[in-house]
């Protein structure tokens, strides 16, 4: 089980991760039945503090938080008074005064959700959504529950999966939560990416890395595509979206030489056309759809075991 | 610490809780039971066994309770268990709830409470291996291995084979 806070995939103990997923399983389960409400979180409150725009994460953590009946407040920079010029701390001194159980964070700066867990703004449990170009662990528990439903589901862990990741890795915070996560759980990964998209220190991970995406599709059981970052680019990280799309992208030629109980992955949201066509989006080894409802579940897994019952070590 | 029950007294209470089962629902057309994890699951699974060399197959499920307990924000959360439907479902079936030990009454509350989110049984029904009494809701077993008083103090343990070491029921003072 887990405490705290949960800001980093590295935080959790393979065993920790084990139980969430088995866990979520439960929950997806019972929220498959006739009545998809469980009473486990009534009258606690969660704040969805975005400061960035989100479609599929804030709705899944609304979607799970409303199924364990919990409370919701949405909150949103734009509109709010951020754009009025609010401090992080002001915003959370707020939410503390009006008494959140806790606050799922999602901002631009990397380390923002550790900032809100280790000052004393706020005594809320910090869920962190993503931050910045850090980490987004929620994402990598729906992949990881996502990759054992399809490819391993009874077996332990996902001991000897190959796992290629491809694309915008500088950026990405879905794959370092996802690197963290997954090798801890026995998967091989192996990172395709342009130079210029990969961070510096990289070889010190426990990856492989490549250039030939060509090479490397018909070895793995898992190809995760990662989206293009447009909004934190800067400069130019390549010459054209065109020869980006030829030589990293996932078009049907690629998605021919997968084996044939690969499954195609991407976090969402798609940039159809330039990293994923839309004939592979919507192929039939395609599971995008299964981790956005993937989500819901292991969200809902997540928020159990830091709000369901007293802190650890405070039992009678 | 004191033996309530032997192997041998538990495989006797089984045996007649599950007489008595069938003799109050009249056979097993309509009948489903359901174990409440961990212990209570292993007593379904052998009284369905038993009424199943009697009288023919019974269906089996299992009910986690834990997202319905009411002392969920007193203690620190625990890991689910799975929930097994038994097959056909319960709807409109005559429901056999099983447990180990009946003391405080709350856990067949939130059983009943699970059970709501699966469907409308016809009827729902209590076996217990043991009932220690102090209850502190109104509820009671319809069938019950054995009736220990026991002190509040006290606890009773039970051990099954499945899950532990041997059959045995002790009282831990």
């Amino acid at each position: 089980m887990i405490s705290g806070h949960l800001l980093s995939a590295a935080d959790l103990s393979k065993e920790q991760a084990l139980n969430l997923l088995a866990t979520a399983k439960e929950l997806a389960q019972i929220t498959d039945g006739p009545n998809k409400k469980l009473p486990t979180l009534r009258g606690k409150t969660i704040v969805n503090l975005f400061f960035e725009d989100s479609t599929r994460t804030r709705i899944s953590f609304e979607t799970a938080a409303k199924r364990l009946s919990a409370d919701v407040i949405n909150f949103s920079a734009k509109g709010s008074s951020v754009s009025k010029g609010e401090s992080l701390k002001d915003t959370a001194q707020t939410l503390q005064a009006m008494g959140a159980d806790a606050v799922v964070i999602r901002h631009g700066s990397s380390g923002a959700a550790k900032r809100l867990a280790d000052t004393q703004w706020i005594q809320a449990a910090v869920i962190n959504a993503g931050d910045g170009t850090h980490e987004h662990p929620t994402q990598a528990l729906l992949d990881a529950f996502t990759i054992k439903q399809h490819l391993r589901p009874d077996s332990k862990d996902l001991s000897g999966i190959k796992v290629l990741i491809v694309g915008d890795i500088l950026h990405s915070r879905v794959a370092r939560s996802n690197i963290l996560l997954l090798t801890k759980l026995g998967a091989e990964i192996t990172l395709v990416a342009p130079p210029t998209l990969l961070p510096v220190g990289v070889s010190d991970w426990s990856v492989k890395l490549s250039y030939d995406f060509d090479k490397e599709i018909s070895k793995c059981d898992v190809v995760m595509m990662l989206r293009i970052q447009l909004e934190r680019m800067a400069d130019s990280f390549f010459p054209s979206a065109q020869e980006y799309s030829r030589r990293y992208g996932l078009n049907s030629a690629r998605l021919s030489k997968l084996a044939k109980n690969a499954i195609v992955m991407h976090p969402g949201p798609m940039n159809r056309g330039l990293e994923i066509s839309a004939e592979s989006a919507d192929d039939l080894k395609s599971v995008i759809i299964d981790q956005v409802k993937n989500g819901v579940a292991v969200r809902m897994a997540v928020l159990y075991e830091l709000l369901g019952g007293a802190p650890l070590g405070d039992s009678k | 610490m004191g033996v309530l029950l032997s192997g041998a007294d538990i495989d006797r209470a089984i045996k007649r809780i599950s007489h008595e089962i069938l003799e109050h629902n009249q056979g097993i057309p309509n009948l489903v039971l359901m174990g409440i994890p961990t212990r209570g699951a292993y007593l379904a699974d052998r009284i369905a066994a038993f009424i199943g060399a009697i009288e023919g197959a019974v269906a089996v499920g299992v009910l986690d309770i834990t997202l319905h307990r009411d002392d969920l924000r007193l203690r620190p959360p625990k890991p689910l268990l799975p929930t097994k439907l038994p097959p056909g479902g319960i709807e409109g079936k005559d429901l056999v709830l099983v447990d180990d030990v009946l003391f405080s009454g709350r856990t067949i509350r939130a059983a009943l409470d699970a059970i709501g989110e699966l469907g409308r049984p016809k009827s729902v029904q209590l076996a217990v291996l043991v009932d220690r009494g102090h209850r502190q809701l109104p509820i009671r077993a319809d069938y019950v291995g054995k009736n220990i008083p026991t002190s509040i103090n006290e606890s009773v343990k039970v051990h099954l084979s499945e899950y532990d070491k041997e059959d045995l029921v002790e009282l831990i003072k």
